[in-house]
């Protein structure tokens, strides 16, 4: 276990290498920081020295891979490779546009991200499931066919919609919730309420029906035939066998999405005014703030990388065929 | 002698019409060949499919006609000189639909109003001014009051037009079908549902789709169907401009990756070794870094690339067509890796199978083999995948809209709508048909897709004991 942990975080570097390299391929090399400082002072009446104060400014004056005016190794880390993208493995993002510290608002702002997000993920996963179950339960009726026809509706409709509508009627109409903010402490609740409600009916639709799926290929199994046969009733055969068996895949599903789970929504964080990390990155992107945004997709980038681990850990440990060597 | 318009082709234009050429193509190979025949019989034979298939049509259809752009000439100053062009660019869908654009009014109104949705300072002869809500000029031409019988009475012989149509349909359809045992039996039996296809669903989705048109033809000269937005522009009309968008987005992406997808996937999984360690690789890399974000950045590397190349667009619409274009391109970057590893594990257990092992000993190329025996067994992953993936980006479109990394916002769409509107709700009384317009459409369109999705998934997945 612990050789195959140490040889994936190995095979995870060159990945996150790729990501660096692709990242500053997009933000440096397809568009010059010269380009950039244009787009951030105006397209008009820009002159250089504005352009070259922008710059030294935000540090973008530098050579992208090799300075030559530096002396000894200087040549390789006085570059904007080193400084801006390869200094994020030591977790060292620099600062956004406004001179904040990004690593700093990292750190603070993903406890209200983690507050939506893991509710919806736990009290989600069990919607789901039991819809899915309840679904299987009644296989072949109407009643399935119904559930089915439902969740199908709710996949087609845009995530937009439930916010947007849960925003009208829950809030503005019937005002049983805030609409939108954030406190801390005890009085979160009150305004992660809603978000979290409306997030878990946005992915019923999709998650349900996956997972409907998942037990309809586990019912169509031997050992399924055998419980009956013993002469088990359907309820223990589906809690007792299926639904265990059934876990397996969606745990371990669930698993990979985990880490993930740190940066938060991008939508419902901005509409529900949360100031997690997934506003933090809609708002970077709307100001075109390029440091945060390189920012986000490495530490992305690295939790996906920590969650197919993670992923694999828990497959080896909840089915004993697999072994990780 | 001068054209009273002049063609113009955007790239996207350009695409669809490749796009409509390979599903002709498709069609052509699919008739030939029974192995593919039989899961699309599948398909024809299920009621939901032929539903969705009419409704995805008339979307289709809407999108190509919206699709054929020119710009149309000026009035001539001076007889004799060269023609002048004007600068806004329309489509075949424009010139069709007059009635929608046309009038435009001042600001909001709602669902077939007579009168603005807000008050206006008006006027007196006597010099007094007066907050009032003006008529709506597109209702100049009738008369004041009985506006109610008015509708009732458009919109009956609107719907009596469209259910004519339809009648046609079903007695085109008796005539054709009905050879063998008469026209008049085969509707008996078709009504009963014993045609032996579901002509029963096709005629009365198809109906039911004429008598909205010839409701909407009928109202829209007078009224505004779904009334207008914020600079009083009519909002079906501004709904039907954005299924383009929407389909282009849903399909385009797909295609312009495919040959990316197939090529990659494929080889990988054929030629294993570092070929396939390579291509892991790079999709492994760009699945790890999450999509929105992805996307983002390249979108906005792409805002730069315009504002600092404004000359390389002579118009407005070429500029909202390129940054159209470039989000099916990063969209279709995003997504390809997912059909890619299907196609690597489908490859790698076909490549096992005896009849490669045989082509291979009779010295048949690497080539060949992929092109006639590999490519056609992985075929209907890759028209599974097209084909679930499309409603999935119909949706993303709106989301990256709201989040700034969409389409030029002078780009009719969906998205754009939702994010106008979104805002009005705060008002009193509320503004919500912009809302409720843009999501009706985009869901049905969805809606139809995934249904589609399910059946043809159901019909070409072997292990479903389809094809």
């Amino acid at each position: 276990m612990m050789r195959y942990l140490v040889k994936r975080l190995f095979y995870a570097v060159p990945i996150l290498l790729g990501v660096n390299l692709l990242t500053f391929a997009l933000f440096f090399v397809v568009n010059t920081p010269d380009d950039m400082a244009r787009l951030q002072l105006g397209t008009k009446r820009v002159t250089p020295e504005a352009i070259a104060r922008w710059k030294a400014e935000h540090g973008y004056d530098e050579p992208l891979f090799y300075n030559p005016k530096a002396a000894g190794v200087d040549k390789i880390t006085d570059t904007l490779f080193a400084r801006k993208s390869a200094a994020m493995f030591l977790f060292d993002f620099g600062r956004s546009d406004d001179g904040r510290d990004i690593g700093q608002e990292i750190r603070t702002r993903m406890w209200p991200s983690l507050a939506i997000a893991v509710p919806v993920f736990v009290i989600g996963l069990a919607t789901n499931i039991s819809f899915a179950l309840l679904m299987i339960f009644f296989r072949g009726t109407y009643l399935d066919w119904a559930g089915l026809a439902l969740c199908i509706l709710l996949m087609s409709i845009s995530g937009l919609f439930y916010i947007i509508a849960g925003q009208f009627f829950i809030a503005k109409l019937w005002h049983l919730l805030p609409i939108s903010g954030y406190s801390g402490g005890i009085h979160a609740l009150r305004f992660i309420l809603l978000p979290v409600l409306v997030s878990i009916v946005a992915g019923l639709g999709s998650g349900a029906r996956w997972y409907r799926t998942l037990f309809q290929e586990e019912i169509g199994k031997d050992y399924v035939r055998t419980a009956r046969a013993k002469g088990l009733s359907e309820v223990r055969v589906l809690f007792g066998h299926v639904l265990r068996n059934g876990l397996i895949p969606i745990l371990t599903g669930a698993v990979a999405v985990l880490p993930l789970l740190f940066l938060g929504s991008l939508l419902t964080e901005s509409f529900f005014g949360i100031p997690g990390l997934g506003s933090y990155t809609v708002d970077a992107i709307q100001a075109q703030d390029f440091a945060v945004v390189r920012a986000m997709v490495f530490l992305g980038s690295l939790l996906y990388i920590v969650g197919l681990m993670l992923t694999d850990i828990s497959y080896a440990l909840a089915d004993p065929r697999v072994r990780l060597g | 002698m001068s054209l009273p318009f002049r063609p113009v082709i955007l790239w996207t234009d350009a695409l669809l019409f490749v796009l409509l050429a390979a599903v002709a193509v498709l069609a052509f190979w699919t008739v030939r060949n029974p192995q593919w025949r039989r899961p699309w019989a599948r398909v024809g034979n299920s009621p939901v499919a032929v539903a969705c298939l009419v409704v995805l049509g008339a979307y289709a259809l809407i999108a190509v006609l919206d699709s054929l752009h020119y710009r149309p000439r000026l009035p001539q100053a001076v007889p004799g000189q060269p023609a002048q062009y004007s600068d806004t660019v329309r489509s075949v869908f424009d010139a069709l639909t007059p009635d929608l654009w046309r009038v435009q009014e001042e600001t909001y109104s709602a669902p077939l109003a007579e009168h603005l949705f807000v008050r206006q300072p008006q006027t007196l002869p006597d010099g007094q001014v007066v907050r009032v809500y003006p008529r709506l000029r597109i209702a100049a031409g009738s008369g004041p009051g009985q506006r109610w019988r008015d509708i009732a009475r458009r919109a009956l012989s609107g719907a009596a037009a469209g259910l004519a149509v339809g009648a046609l349909c079903a007695g085109l359809l008796a005539w054709r079908c009905g050879r063998l045992r008469g026209a008049r039996a085969w509707l008996t039996a078709a009504a009963r549902g014993q045609a032996g296809w579901p002509a029963r669903t096709l005629v009365a989705t198809l109906t039911l789709v004429f008598v909205l048109v010839g409701v909407i033809a009928a109202l829209a000269p007078a009224y505004h169907v779904l009334g207008t937005d914020k600079v009083g522009q009519d909002v079906l009309y501004l709904t039907l401009k954005s299924i383009r968008t929407g389909l282009l987005i849903g399909t385009l992406t797909t295609l312009v990756t495919l040959p990316l997808a197939i090529l990659l996937g494929i080889a990988a999984g054929y030629f294993g070794g570092w070929v396939d360690d390579v291509i892991q690789y790079i999709y492994t890399v760009l699945n790890s870094i999450p999509a929105v974000l992805l996307i983002a950045a390249a979108v906005l590397m792409a805002q730069v690339y315009i504002e600092t190349h404004v000359r390389m667009f002579d118009t407005n619409a070429a500029r909202a067509d390129f940054r159209l274009l470039f989000l099916c391109l990063i969209l279709g970057m995003t997504s390809w890796t997912t059909l890619a590893r299907l196609l690597r594990g489908e490859t790698l257990k076909i490549r096992a199978l005896e009849y490669i092992e045989a082509a291979r000993a009779f010295g048949v190329g690497h080539g060949r083999i992929l092109l006639r025996h590999v490519l056609p067994n992985v075929f209907h992953i890759v028209l599974i995948s097209t084909v679930m993936d499309f409603s999935g980006l119909v949706l993303a479109e709106a989301v990256l809209s709201y989040v700034g990394v969409g389409v030029d916002p002078l780009t009719y769409s969906w998205g754009n709508m939702i994010n106008a509107a979104r805002l009005e709700l705060a008002r009193e009384p509320v503004v919500w048909w912009q809302l409720v317009a843009a999501f009706a459409f985009m869901s049905t369109l969805v809606l139809a897709a995934n249904l589609l999705a399910d059946v043809v998934r159901e019909a070409f997945d072997p292990r479903r004991g389809g094809a």
